[in-house]
């Protein structure tokens, strides 16, 4: 039955016309091959750079969304970090008298807060990005990788307004940074990354594995002590500097301090070994998350 | 055009339910880690074997077929049959267990209107989203922007909330939104049973005009009345296979001769949690006979635990938009017998058998009730089960029915004489 149906296909469609002309296109349709998966695919950026336009909407949306009903709106961009400085300040810099770097406690453990809410907020939301979008990745196809992305990029935004109230900080304590300032936007960039490459891995275990849910929070509360933020990383001898800044992290809140502050911990090594594990948590994670999100539709 | 070959997917039951847990994975591993090697590889490798023939399902199997630039392809068959695997491995949501396709020219896919609509944000900016999901350019979307308000009609709510929004108007702009989609090839799964009438035939004519414009379509469809009036081709599946390719007059005849009749569903309460005297627990429903003498099959299984009155039994017919048709009452006496030891509980079988009138064909909704008097429910379960009407109950007549007319069509007679 099969051959016959498959030698003799759709003998109707002979008698349409094909009026392609008429809608100006012209030649330059795209070809797509569907086949069964194999094992390791490409990260196809280039389609991911194609829909950059997608990229974008979702995280306008997730910002339109996020505080919508909220009575005090986008001001928790603000309150959360600030929140934690205050109770930071009074437990570790006040009580703990934890040093500081010779800065103002409260100054220099929100420099630390503002990107690390940036990064807390960015892998939890995009650990949990697939599944809350499950119904768009049963019902369209677009790239997988859109989601997490769009939802680490919204994230930005609050770490944007985070960071208007910690230049207002610098000025209250009249802390004027040099030229390091610069540095600001590279770091911030290996927070996003870091942020992004932890949470492509969580997001695509989590459409099998829901126990990500609960494992995700646990770790970031974890992660938290094992980044110098509550404390400097001038505690740890010179020469386990380099294995902590193994945590991404590290690299990224020490940074700060350095080009905001002027703390006198030079981060150069531990930052250079903090891009390095970002960078390939991130690629490799982009792999992981293109070998199994064929699967996604069928599992979520 | 699309080229496809040999398609087939396979799924795993009890893996598509997808939330394993991580223990589970844990465990799986270790356990097959402390497996003794030789022996036991080999009696669990055989056991494997046999686990996947029990365990998994071919949604799809084998199916070949061509479809040219500018054709308009029905594709029927009833649920089940791997009409939306097809569809969803065309439009790359999920991939194919064997086969190959190519695919030439941009493809959109309208497997649902509204995905991604969302209720917090306006209908402004809800076009603006939805167009980019389904893969319009922003520039796209601004061009078409005002073409998709008139279409929709909603001119005087955009600037609302999308979750204030009636149903009718929110179906309208997610579907306008997806009408303006202008894609080489366009693949639609049944998003026309929705919606109210007037403004499904507003779709069903500019999807007409999107074939006519030379645009290639994929039309799924339960609607054989409109897989008649929009298609060129048709195909029909089975059970993952395709059985029939030709014109859709052919294949409509086909499905209806070869068995491919209507279809009912079951109820099972999700869990035996209803602590009323008489709960109902399942319903089975058939479809038995032909058009027009259709019987509604019923057996309703009910629970009773301790004291209650007698009690009866109604079904409601309602159509695909939930409006009640009609109320059958099988017997108004109490059949579920007395009980009135407090302990007590059983099961109880009712089995009715509701002569449908000559129903248009569509979907239809079952209520069933359980009560001792028409003020005392006892347990309901709304739009328990459905049914679907795909024949007419005309036979030998193409006059195609629309439940704008209502959704029974009485036989009638006409005599003629000349005065």
């Amino acid at each position: 039955m099969r051959q016959q149906l498959a030698s003799d296909p759709m003998r109707v469609s002979a008698t349409v016309p094909a009026a392609a002309s008429d809608r100006g296109v012209g030649g330059s349709r795209p070809v797509t091959v569907i086949e069964p998966p194999r094992s390791w695919v490409p990260l196809d950026l280039r389609e991911l750079w194609d829909q950059r336009e997608l990229v974008y909407f979702l995280a306008w949306r997730d910002i339109k969304v996020r505080y919508k009903q909220t009575a005090l709106g986008a001001s928790w961009a603000i309150l959360q970090p600030v929140f934690a400085m205050v109770v930071f300040s009074i437990f570790f810099g006040r009580l703990g008298r934890i040093p500081s770097d010779g800065l103002p406690y409260p100054l220099w453990s929100f420099a630390g807060l503002v990107p690390w809410t940036f990064f807390a907020q960015g892998l939890t939301q995009a650990a949990n990005s697939l599944v809350v979008s499950q119904n768009l990745l049963r019902k369209v196809y677009f790239p997988r990788l859109a989601i997490p992305i769009a939802t680490v990029l919204s994230a930005a935004l609050d770490f944007a307004l985070a960071f208007v109230v910690l230049v207002g900080m610098m000025l209250f304590y009249g802390v004027h940074p040099n030229w390091n300032v610069i540095w600001v936007l590279p770091l911030a960039l290996l927070a996003f990354v870091t942020a992004l490459g932890a949470g492509i891995w969580f997001a695509a275990l989590s459409v099998r594995y829901r126990d990500v849910r609960y494992i995700v929070p646990f770790l970031v509360q974890f992660w938290l002590f094992a980044t110098p933020i509550a404390y400097p990383s001038s505690l740890l001898p010179a020469r386990w500097r380099v294995l902590y800044a193994v945590n991404p992290m590290t690299g990224v809140v020490e940074g700060f301090r350095w080009s905001l502050l002027g703390t006198s911990t030079a981060p150069g090594v531990m930052v250079a070994v903090s891009a390095i594990t970002a960078m390939v948590v991130l690629v490799g994670g982009a792999f992981y998350f293109r070998r199994v999100e064929r699967t996604f539709a069928d599992l979520v | 055009m699309i080229a496809a070959s040999g398609l087939g997917k396979r799924y795993v039951l009890g893996e598509t339910s997808g939330s394993d847990s991580l223990r589970d994975a844990l465990a799986a591993t270790f356990s097959r880690a402390a497996v003794k090697r030789a022996a036991n590889a080999v009696a669990s490798f055989a056991r494997r074997e046999e686990r996947d023939d029990a365990t998994t399902l071919w949604s799809l199997r084998d199916v070949s077929f061509d479809v040219r630039e500018g054709e308009t392809l029905g594709i029927i068959g009833r649920n089940g049959a791997g009409k939306s695997t097809l569809l969803k491995i065309l439009s790359r949501i999920t991939q194919p267990t064997t086969g190959r396709v190519r695919v030439v020219g941009r493809v959109g896919s309208l497997l649902e209107v509204g995905t991604g609509f969302h209720p917090d944000l306006t209908g402004r900016e809800n076009i603006f989203l939805n167009g980019a999901i389904l893969g319009m350019r922003r520039t796209e979307i601004a061009r078409k922007f005002d073409e998709i308000v008139a279409f929709a009609e909603v001119e005087r709510f955009l600037d609302t909330q999308v979750k204030h929004y009636s149903s009718g108007m929110y179906l309208r702009l997610a579907f306008a939104v997806a009408a303006h989609l202008e894609p080489d090839i366009l693949l639609v799964d049944e998003v026309l049973a929705v919606g109210d009438l007037e403004f499904q035939r507003k779709c069903i004519g500019k999807m007409g005009r999107v074939a006519g414009e030379g645009r290639t379509v994929l039309f799924v469809s339960h609607n054989m009345a409109a897989v008649r009036t929009l298609c060129r081709s048709a195909m029909v599946l089975d059970g993952g296979q395709l059985v029939r390719v030709g014109e859709p007059g052919e294949c409509i005849a086909y499905y209806v001769a070869h068995g491919f009749r209507e279809e009912a569903s079951t109820w099972t309460r999700p869990s035996s949690a209803a602590d009323t005297p008489i709960a109902i627990t399942r319903i089975e429903s058939r479809l038995a006979g032909v058009q027009p003498n259709l019987t509604l099959e019923l057996d309703v299984l009910l629970e009773t635990r301790g004291r209650h009155k007698p009690a009866f039994v109604t079904v409601d017919i309602l159509d695909a938009a939930g409006v009640a048709l009609m109320q059958a009452l099988p017997r108004l006496e109490g059949f579920v017998p007395e009980a009135f030891v407090p302990d007590r509980s059983g099961g109880h079988r009712v089995r009715i058998a509701v002569e449908l009138p000559p129903l248009v064909p569509g979907q239809y909704f079952v209520t069933v009730w359980v009560g001792s008097h028409h003020a005392d429910t006892l347990d309901a379960v709304e739009r328990a089960v459905r049914f679907e009407v795909h024949e007419s109950p005309s036979t030998g007549r193409s006059y195609p029915h629309s439940a704008d007319h209502g959704h029974i069509v009485p036989p009638s007679t006409a005599s003629y004489e000349a005065l």
